[in-house]
């Protein structure tokens, strides 16, 4: 068999998802960057990021993201309300002889100061987030974090990847994703080459993979599975894996040294070589699937 | 009607195992669950009745249609959402990334685009005696979750207007579908996980649903497995004044209860015995004054 290894870590996207919240996304994310060594990992839970807490790098970067808000000039409006009747997102209304604008519901389309014929709306840059850069022996570190009382972080993950994708080097990219499978997971995988779905031996577990996984095949994403805390027990997850043919990468037992460190902010991957070796091994494993799975995909 | 939300911030602590378990114990006669792009209540909370079920229409979806498009590319220009390709016969509309704001529709010379209304996720109306349970899953590759939200509130709400108490399962992060469940929420139960990625996570979703000014509590799953942090978070709980309503410790029956669909409080348990506490703490913070009957 061709060694695929080199030709697959270069510039390669991993990203790593999972319907349900807390099956280990950050645990396989930060391991799998230390593992590769040399690498670049991104955090895209803007919501809640937690990938700094344990690379704890040195920002280098960090700049503001924002999004345009329109603003009215109350001397222009002559109260037509055709960018009220415009909005989809009713985040304009005129009340009173004034325009009141809704910065929490709106969408940052434009729409409203493209139809105003007395072109009393412009825009104005509204914060929503910031984005940092940093780095951790080797591990070149990208996290946003999305300001509290901001409805969408798209506009954050969406510079997050672009910057990613300007960086001038070919190290493997890790993406850790929000949880669910909603617009937030969709835009931080649009890229992705490969998808890694962190799963849990429960029933919770098996319900949350099965939409997350439909999300993957929707994108003809190129993916496997690994289940995380496993004990010895009746497993759904696994008979759905089965059932449906879907490949199961690692298991990883429920094992309370590794939840301790983690729990810790630790590195299991850099703290422990018993780690190193499994997180290096999977990583191996992940190599050997993307040009493998590929090669599938376009025979289809 | 008052409404305790559970929320968690990060995902995975056991807002879904809380909130099952206070089903239980409350008796509620309103639930909904509000995790609407990972929704697991409905696997622990038994149904006999298939529920009924109503298409949830999201935003609409741009459409070009290929022969009247001239190719002038106004669509793509003024897409903020880079919704829009190009080959070299039409323009094109990536239905993932439209937010159906109209804009392209606007700005078209040729009336090439329209916006059609999508299905974007199924609403579940479960009933059975006196309970009411809400639900719904959203359509793969649909964003409007936080509207969706505010459809299953909505159709818990009118379904049972009678009622006193209604529990809420929340979904994880501090967006949209946070801030959708949050709105009419009366008290918020947070369920943190004593790591630090759990305490930073809870830190941010305190703030968020302070803007809300709902009564908030907090409380902690898996507290053995890092007695150090669950000490961090009563710290900060105290500092912050924020009444803490009890430690549940991990317990291996706890997954053994939930794979065979029941709530910690449906068994004798570790975990079991710790939520009751946390039950009633929080109920009386909830009502001080004592809740009414409901018989």
């Amino acid at each position: 068999m061709p060694d695929f290894t080199d030709m697959a870590a270069k510039n390669l996207k991993i990203a790593i998802l999972s319907g349900k919240g807390g099956t280990g996304k950050t645990l396989l994310s930060v391991n799998l960057a230390s593992a590769a060594a040399d690498s670049v990992y991104v955090d895209c839970d803007v919501e809640e990021p937690n990938g700094h807490l344990f690379f704890k790098p040195q920002w280098n970067i960090e700049k503001e993201i924002s999004v345009k808000i329109p603003q009215v000039d109350p001397n222009k409006c002559d109260g037509c309300k055709k960018c009220v009747e415009f909005c989809k997102f009713n985040a304009l209304a005129y009340i009173n002889k004034n325009l009141k604008i809704f910065d929490d519901v709106c969408h940052s389309c434009g729409g409203c100061s493209l139809v105003c014929p007395q072109g009393a709306l412009t825009e104005r840059d509204k914060a929503v987030g910031t984005l940092s850069v940093g780095d951790s022996e080797g591990v070149r570190v990208l996290s946003g974090m999305m300001k509290t009382g901001i409805a969408s972080g798209i506009p954050i993950i969406k510079e997050l990847l672009t910057q990613c994708g300007s960086l001038e080097d070919d190290r493997p990219i890790f993406i850790d994703c929000p949880p669910g499978s909603a617009c937030i997971v969709m835009e931080s995988i649009k890229d992705a080459d490969y998808c890694l779905l962190a799963a849990e031996p429960t029933i919770f577990g098996r319900h949350n993979l099965e939409m997350v996984w439909s999300l993957v095949r929707l994108f003809e994403k190129p993916h496997s599975v690994v289940i995380n805390k496993c004990v010895d027990q009746s497993d759904p997850t696994d008979e759905f894996c089965k059932e449906n043919r879907i490949k199961i990468l690692e298991k990883i037992p429920f094992d309370v040294e590794l939840g301790t460190l983690n729990s810790n902010g630790k590195i299991a991957a850099r703290e422990n070589t018993k780690y190193r070796d499994l997180f290096s091994s999977l990583l191996e494993k992940i190599y050997r699937e993307v040009p493998h799975e590929a090669t599938v995909n376009s025979e289809r | 009607m008052k409404q305790l939300l559970i929320l968690s911030g990060k995902g995975g602590t056991g807002k879904t195992t809380v909130a099952s378990a206070f089903i239980r114990l409350s008796e509620a006669r309103a639930y909904a669950d509000c995790d609407v792009d990972a929704p697991n209540l409905h696997l622990i909370t038994k149904h006999s009745k298939a529920p009924s079920r109503k298409d949830y229409y999201g935003m609409p979806k741009a459409e070009i249609d290929p022969g009247i498009c001239i190719n002038c590319g106004k669509c793509r220009e003024n897409c903020r959402f880079d919704a829009i390709s190009v080959n070299e016969r039409s323009h094109f509309v990536d239905p993932f990334g439209c937010e159906g704001c109209g804009v392209c529709e606007f700005v078209c010379p040729v009336n090439a685009v329209s916006l059609k209304s999508s299905v974007a996720g199924d609403l579940m109306l479960f009933k059975e005696g006196p309970v009411t349970f809400s639900t719904a899953r959203l359509k793969m590759g649909s964003g409007t979750t936080g509207m969706l939200v505010s459809e299953v509130k909505k159709q818990m709400k009118e379904s049972a207007e009678e009622t006193d108490f209604a529990i809420v399962d929340g979904s994880p992060g501090i967006g949209c579908p946070v801030i959708a469940s949050l709105s009419g929420a009366d008290m918020v139960l947070i369920v943190a996980e004593p790591s630090l990625s759990g305490i930073s996570d809870m830190e941010r979703i305190i703030k968020t649903a302070r803007i809300f000014g709902v009564i908030i509590a907090v409380c902690v799953n898996k507290s053995d497995t890092n007695p150090e942090n669950t000490n961090r978070i009563k710290d900060f709980c105290k500092l912050e004044g924020i009444p803490y309503t009890g430690s549940i410790p991990f317990d291996p029956m706890a997954v053994k209860a939930v794979n065979k669909g029941m709530s910690i409080a449906d068994i004798d348990c570790s975990s079991g015995t710790a939520v009751k506490e946390v039950f009633n703490k929080t109920m009386r913070l909830l009502f001080p004054e004592g809740r009414h009957s409901q018989k």
